[in-house]
């Protein structure tokens, strides 16, 4: 099922072609209409015209959140203010909120995109979509707003917080389809629990989430727990919001609209690409963005590129699914740690909820992990043995996932605060 | 002749058994007999209380982590040798202990203990072809 064949399923040459007039007129758009580009541009002496072929776009500058922030809060605009008929934020999470701006077209495009990415991932315009995302400066509740407009479906812009609205709504209108963060998924799944309310009470049949790292045996719990088909969503505000990519119901990597975005993963270190099936950071250029073209922007979000086709047919590169970001990575005694890399490893062990919290503490000049679990019924025994054993275990597999010691603490449900939009999975207590 | 007892997982920090009390309280439930074990992070509180299948209920919806496990209360005499008495016929019969805790009772002269085996039905069989008061629950629970 595709919402826009044509384009979504071009070949390659068609592609290739496409992306590089793209390419070259955003290239072009940015020069003559942002001072930042023109000056980083004139910095390492490049023109627009430079840009002849695809493999041209190495020799762009990057593009980091900083950019955006120090050109905060309209300066990296390419059209004036008048073009610009909507104004999004980011979460600030990491730290001041860049700003993004809409050009009539962009919103259209960005509409397209998302009603490409919703019937990739199952939705028809038959469907009661239950959009649980937030409504307001965050990109995710107008975006799959309009995509579910576009599409024609039948959209509650509930957005997020108020769980038993949620899913007595859910249950009284039928909804079919679920978009929200997967934390909030799991968590709806939870106090439905709590609730006594079975999925087969549901109509739902669908789940779109994203908008933070999720593994594989968290999809499976989520679909598990809702009975419901679950695909990842893949997007940045700064790039355009939720719809830069998906994942098709072979859930396989998710698919990047490539008429829309260019995709690299390089090694952040280095900054230079790396092979696909290698993992590194995720690049994107838009290549129809109006009001903010970005070149060449640096996601901070780790995955890896598919070359091979998909089952499904659609012409785009695919890229893996996400492992972290390069900011939430911890550095522990010289190693790479993720968060996403603790909860595989409790998803795993079967029976735990993933409910876990990762507290990093400095002791003179030595870091140590403490990774705090929730302890569920199924895994509770009246047992001191029984226990210990469960304790021991998660240590072992911890530790030979991360490759450094850990502290594993059992801790009572609930004690471990939940959130109704990006899940807290690390408290570094370390003062660097 | 099975006891309900009600486990809690706690954490060992202040105020988490007073919490489990506290709501018993407020329900109206009496604790009947009581055990802690504990390591160095966590607790398991086990209960015996007069009305296990609403506390159970009752501690569930508060949130807490809870298991229902059945053991058996057995009287024995309140005189030098006479727990002692009852652990050899379970030695004897090679019956594992998972863990026991005692109380004296108020009424009758013997002492009472709560065991935990892993095999209750044969333990119950060998109990009572010992000639062991095993008691049964509604006596425990309305002590």
């Amino acid at each position: 099922m595709y919402w826009n064949q044509r384009y979504e399923c071009l070949n390659e040459e068609e592609l290739r072609e496409l992306q590089l007039e793209r390419l070259q007129t955003t290239v072009k758009r940015a020069f003559f209409n942002v001072p930042f580009y023109r000056k980083a541009f004139q910095a390492i002496d490049l023109e627009p015209g430079d840009i002849k072929d695809l493999s041209d776009l190495q020799k762009l500058p990057f593009t980091v959140k900083d950019d955006l922030r120090d050109n905060y809060p309209f300066g990296m605009f390419a059209v004036p203010m008048s073009e610009i008929v909507r104004i999004h934020s980011s979460s600030g999470t990491t730290g001041k909120p860049t700003v993004v701006g809409y050009t009539r077209n962009d919103i259209d495009v960005w509409s397209e995109l998302m009603a490409r990415a919703l019937v990739c991932g199952g939705a028809t315009r038959r469907d009661i979509i239950q959009n649980a995302y937030g409504y307001g400066l965050f990109t995710g509740g107008l975006g799959v707003h309009y995509g579910a407009e576009r599409l024609g479906a039948s959209v509650i812009p509930i957005s997020g917080g108020n769980t038993k609205r949620q899913i007595m709504i859910m249950k009284d209108y039928g909804s079919t389809v679920l978009t929200c963060t997967p934390s909030y998924a799991l968590h709806i799944a939870e106090v439905m629990a709590e609730m006594g309310i079975t999925p087969y009470e549901l109509k739902l049949r669908h789940g779109i989430f994203g908008a933070e790292p999720w593994t594989e045996n968290m999809r499976q719990e989520i679909e598990k727990r809702l009975g419901i088909s679950a695909v990842d969503i893949y997007g940045l505000s700064e790039v355009i919001g939720p719809g830069v990519g998906i994942e098709c119901q072979a859930k396989d990597g998710l698919h990047v609209f490539g008429d829309h975005f260019l995709v690299e993963v390089i090694d952040p270190v280095t900054e230079e690409p790396v092979p696909p099936g290698q993992l590194g950071e995720l690049v994107i250029t838009s290549l129809t963005k109006e009001a903010l073209p970005v070149i060449r922007y640096r996601t901070r979000d780790i995955t890896s590129i598919i070359t091979e086709p998909c089952s499904c047919g659609r012409a785009y590169v695919r890229l893996a699914r996400f492992t972290g970001r390069t900011d939430d990575m911890l550095i522990i005694r010289g190693v790479n740690v993720f968060p996403s890399q603790v909860e595989s490893v409790l998803l795993e062990m079967g029976g735990t909820e993933p409910h876990y919290l990762l507290i990093v503490t400095r002791e003179g000049s030595l870091d140590s992990l403490e990774v705090k679990v929730e302890v569920s019924e199924s895994l509770f025994s009246d047992k001191v043995r029984r226990l210990e054993e469960l304790e021991k275990r998660l240590h072992h597999e911890l530790e030979s996932t991360l490759g450094i010691s850990v502290k594993v603490t059992l801790v009572e449900p609930k004690s471990i605060q939940r959130s109704e939009g990006k899940a807290v999975r690390v408290i570094d207590r370390r003062k660097l | 002749m099975k006891i309900k007892q009600i486990s809690v997982f706690l954490e060992n920090k202040s105020g988490r058994l007073a919490a489990v009390t506290r709501l018993l309280a407020e329900k109206v439930i009496n604790i009947r007999a009581l055990s802690i074990a504990d390591t160095t992070d966590f607790g398991i509180l086990r209960l015996i209380v007069d009305k296990p299948d609403e506390a159970y209920r009752f501690l569930k919806e508060a949130g807490f982590t809870v298991s229902v496990t059945e053991v058996l209360g057995v009287e024995m005499p309140d005189r030098p040798g006479g727990l002692d008495s009852g652990l050899s016929v379970m030695a004897q019969e090679d019956i594992n202990i998972e863990y026991l805790y005692a109380f004296i009772g108020r009424s009758g002269n013997g002492a009472i203990v709560i065991f935990r085996v892993e095999e209750l039905d044969k333990a119950l069989q060998v109990m009572k072809s010992r000639g062991i008061n095993v008691l049964n629950a509604d006596k425990i629970y309305n002590l």
